[in-house]
């Protein structure tokens, strides 16, 4: 649906050549892709502005880590910044001293609130609490009756009210001694949607919290919402201080950017996610899984973390000096097919990867560990001159080698024409950053490693 | 005129009043704001682009159609087609009723009752309560009508609908929560037929665009639909929250795949958002705005006229 904002900087990077550092020239584009993919997730025009400036100063002038190509270095930057932006610990909830702590639940009308109650409830009761609920909403047609059934629905108790109970704050108030008399210590107070600009319902928000001091004040918010969020949440906050946000229906595909306006705009953290229509589908929030749905990116992020968890700065340095220097042996050849290798199953390191471009196709593709296991046991059975100098390997030398690793001298005979493939190929990557991109642009590109990766 | 399944009528008298006064939020937040850009200036300068470019995206417009509005704008003060700030507003005025009014479409005659509209849409959209409202107006253009309470998910949305029902006194076909919602509307348009009703309005559960299961059902409640009344859906609305940003072009294509949406109603108005999606929906779906929610009363439904709307929003 969306262009990956990977996708596009990879374009943007792609005449970078030779420069491992990111300077005001090379970032412009880049910064325009970004700045251009988080208006499309929504992310408030202001707050975007902000956070490109934020970008820009992390990135001048910063070494491109030479295990990532420049890509996936902003890639890194712009996640890091957004993980920051939006609070980089996830927020436990608050309760009073003396229980019963109460919880109120506002927001915009048909954001969540009601079920988002019965989620939290549930939630609650999961982790050790006794909640109570009750509605005070008092306006919707059969409000107050969906929360009665998402009571019996869930089996947790509800202040139900009595006829002639009609304010909010009458039924808070008896809600209140329910709780205190059966002994609950969480009351969960489900408020009527409003919109912001109503002074009368917000007047009443704060009169009810007036009268509850509860311990939090979360604010609902749909995932699906656009500019407008930084108002309502603004304007909500303003008047009743929120002390958090739950943000519903991230089960769809709308990439959420209204959280980190909302984020941004009050200070209040994120607390809960909301991914679906059933009372467990509550999450607590992580600001990694939110960052990367703004930015879209599938789990190239992961795979980031685990390429810099795994590969070996220095080595990796060291390879790429050899490149550019036509030095790359067949003993190179074989220590970064085992750096391919310690990143896990190729299987599951090009399920991870973006559904983007020819990566796509991959996904289906088995990919041979046998085959990676010949080649090393192959390179493993060759004298350190013939890994320095392929063209030593004769006929005589095969056969001495294919006894060695347990193959035939076809097996060799491939390896060495894959790897003479991947000399050539590598030595025209070359200049596009660091090992990763070589390696990702290899898997890339089909048949680049001649027939390493069956059926490739 | 206001086009209906049954026939052009007469707006009522004091309907562009009421369009403005309904959606004076977005007014301020939208044209004032263009106002206040281009105050004073006479200029057009690069400072004045930017600033018409946060207008127009803080309206949830897009970048893809704030920059077109915007580029449209730079070629013709290049080529000297405008001279000063002022005639921008005019010019975005322009844009923005071609695009409506290129996406209109005419209403479907229906030549034998009753006319059967299903009601679509994401979860919180405003579904129900805008049945509620356009069963009043039905019935106030002098037609019967009958709610059939497909929404039979959620929890009290059954409730809900019969609340509408009684407050608009329409009858409502319904059965057990958790039933199928096909055979809700099987037995709704048993009774639509026999008792000679104008208008069906089926109210059905809110999902997401992305759930294929979910999407799936409505495939079926048209297919149910189409074994009793040929011709049914006579019209399917999609029912959009005006505070939905750039996932609401998402929403409006599946919705079309699926079930066939033939027109929107735009709910929630009556807040600072914008809707700005809807254009986007306009240009690239061709799908038309019928009606426009400003408020939660059974009267806050108004039919949506682009020349109206737009004027209301400038003038
Ligand atoms: N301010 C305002 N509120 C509206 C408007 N239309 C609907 N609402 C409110 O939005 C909320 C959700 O409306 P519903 O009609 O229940 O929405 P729905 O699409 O049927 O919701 P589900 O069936 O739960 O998916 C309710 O609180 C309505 O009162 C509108 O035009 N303006
Ligand atoms: N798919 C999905 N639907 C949700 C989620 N949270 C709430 N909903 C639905 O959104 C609609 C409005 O929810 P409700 O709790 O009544 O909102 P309220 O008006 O704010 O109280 C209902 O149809 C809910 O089932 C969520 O996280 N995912
Ligand atoms: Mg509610
Ligand atoms: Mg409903």
């Amino acid at each position: 649906m969306f262009d990956n904002l990977s996708e596009k900087l990879q374009r943007v990077f792609k005449n970078l050549r030779g420069e491992g550092k990111l300077t005001a020239e090379n970032m412009e584009a880049a910064l325009r892709e970004i700045r251009v993919a988080l208006l499309e997730a929504d992310v408030h025009f202001r707050v975007v502005k902000q956070f490109i400036e934020a970008v820009k100063l992390q990135a001048m002038g910063e070494e491109v880590l030479s295990a990532l190509s420049p890509t996936q270095h902003v890639v890194k930057i712009v996640r890091d910044e957004m993980i920051k932006m939006l609070g980089s610990h996830q927020a436990k909830l608050r309760f009073a001293n003396e229980p019963p702590s109460a919880i109120m639940i506002v927001g915009l009308q048909g954001s969540g609130k009601t079920t988002s109650t019965g989620k939290l409830a549930r939630w609650l009761s999961k982790n050790g609490h006794q909640p109570i609920m009750v509605s005070v909403d008092v306006y919707r047609p059969a409000a107050r009756q969906q929360l009665a059934v998402v009571a019996r629905d869930i089996k947790l108790p509800i202040y139900a009210g009595t006829a002639d109970e009609t304010k909010p704050s009458e039924l808070a108030k008896s809600a209140r001694r329910e709780a205190v008399q059966t002994g609950r210590d969480v009351l969960l107070v489900d408020t009527a949607g409003r919109l912001h600009i109503d002074d009368q319902l917000m007047t009443e928000l704060q009169e009810l919290k007036e009268q509850l001091n509860p311990s939090e004040i979360l604010f609902v918010a749909d995932a699906m919402t656009g500019q407008d969020a930084v108002k309502s949440a603004d304007e909500f906050h303003k008047r009743l201080g929120i002390t958090g946000v739950i943000l519903t229906k991230m089960d769809g595909d709308a990439r959420g950017g209204a959280a980190l306006s909302i984020r941004q705009i009050t200070g209040q953290p994120l607390k809960f996610v909301g991914v679906g229509e059933k009372f467990d589908a509550l999450e607590p929030f992580h600001p990694d899984r939110v960052a990367q749905r703004i930015l879209g990116m599938g789990d190239m992020l992961s795979l980031i973390e685990k390429v810099e968890g795994s590969i070996d700065q220095k080595k990796a340095e060291e390879m790429q000096r050899k490149l550019i220097d036509n030095e790359f042996t067949l003993e190179d050849f074989r220590d970064q097919i085992k750096q391919i290798r310690k990143l896990g199953p190729l299987e599951s390191l090009l399920g991870m990867m973006p559904n983007i471009g020819p990566i796509k196709d991959l996904k289906n593709v088995k990919v041979d560990e046998n085959e990676i296991t010949r080649i090393v046991a192959i390179i493993d059975s060759m004298t350190p001159r013939e890994r320095e100098n392929h063209m030593l390997v004769n006929g005589a030398r095969r056969r001495r080698i294919a006894k060695g690793s347990g193959t035939s001298v076809q097996d060799v005979n491939n390896l060495l024409k894959q790897y003479a493939q991947a000399r050539k190929m590598m030595k025209s990557l070359s200049g596009m950053g660091g090992m990763l991109g070589k390696r990702m642009g290899k898997l890339k590109l089909p048949g680049g490693l001649g027939g390493m990766f069956g059926g490739m | 005129m206001i086009q209906t399944l049954f026939g052009s009528v007469p707006p009522e008298p004091n309907l562009l009043d009421r369009l403005k006064a309904g959606i004076q939020k977005t007014r301020t937040g939208f044209v004032e704001r263009l106002e206040d850009v281009i105050g004073g200036k006479k200029e057009i300068d690069a400072d004045l682009l930017e600033e018409l470019e946060y207008t127009l995206i803080t309206a949830d417009i897009g970048v893809k159609t704030a920059t077109e509005i915007l580029e449209s704008i730079r070629q013709r003060v290049d080529r000297k087609l405008v001279a000063d700030a002022h005639e921008i507003k005019s010019l975005i005025r322009q844009h923005l009723l071609e695009v409506l009014e290129a996406s209109e479409r005419p209403v479907p005659r229906v030549l034998e009752p009753p006319a059967v509209v299903l009601v679509v849409g994401v979860n919180g959209s405003g579904k129900t309560t805008s049945i509620g409202k356009l069963a009043s107006r039905f019935k106030q253009e002098g037609h019967s009508v009958l709610l059939c309470a497909a929404d039979t998910f959620r929890a009290a949305a059954i409730e809900q609908l019969e609340i509408w029902g009684s407050r608009t006194s329409t009858d409502v076909i319904r059965q057990q929560a958790g039933s199928d919602p096909s055979a809700v509307l099987y037995d709704a348009l048993q009774a639509a037929k026999s008792r000679k009703v104008d208008y069906v309005i089926v109210d059905t559960a809110g999902r997401l665009h992305t759930k294929v299961n979910l999407m799936a059902e409505l495939e079926k409640m048209r297919r149910t639909a189409v074994k009793i009344i040929p011709a049914a859906p006579h019209e399917v609305l999609l029912v959009l929250d005006a505070t939905t940003g750039q996932n609401g072009l998402e929403q409006a294509r599946k919705f079309t795949e699926s079930s066939g949406v033939t027109g929107i109603i735009l709910t929630k108005l009556d807040g600072t958002a914008k809707g700005g999606i809807v254009i986007s929906i306009a240009r690239e779906l061709n799908l038309p705005i019928r009606y426009i929610g400003v408020g939660e009363k059974v009267e806050d439904l108004l039919p949506f006229d682009p020349e109206q709307f737009v004027a209301s929003l400038f003038e």
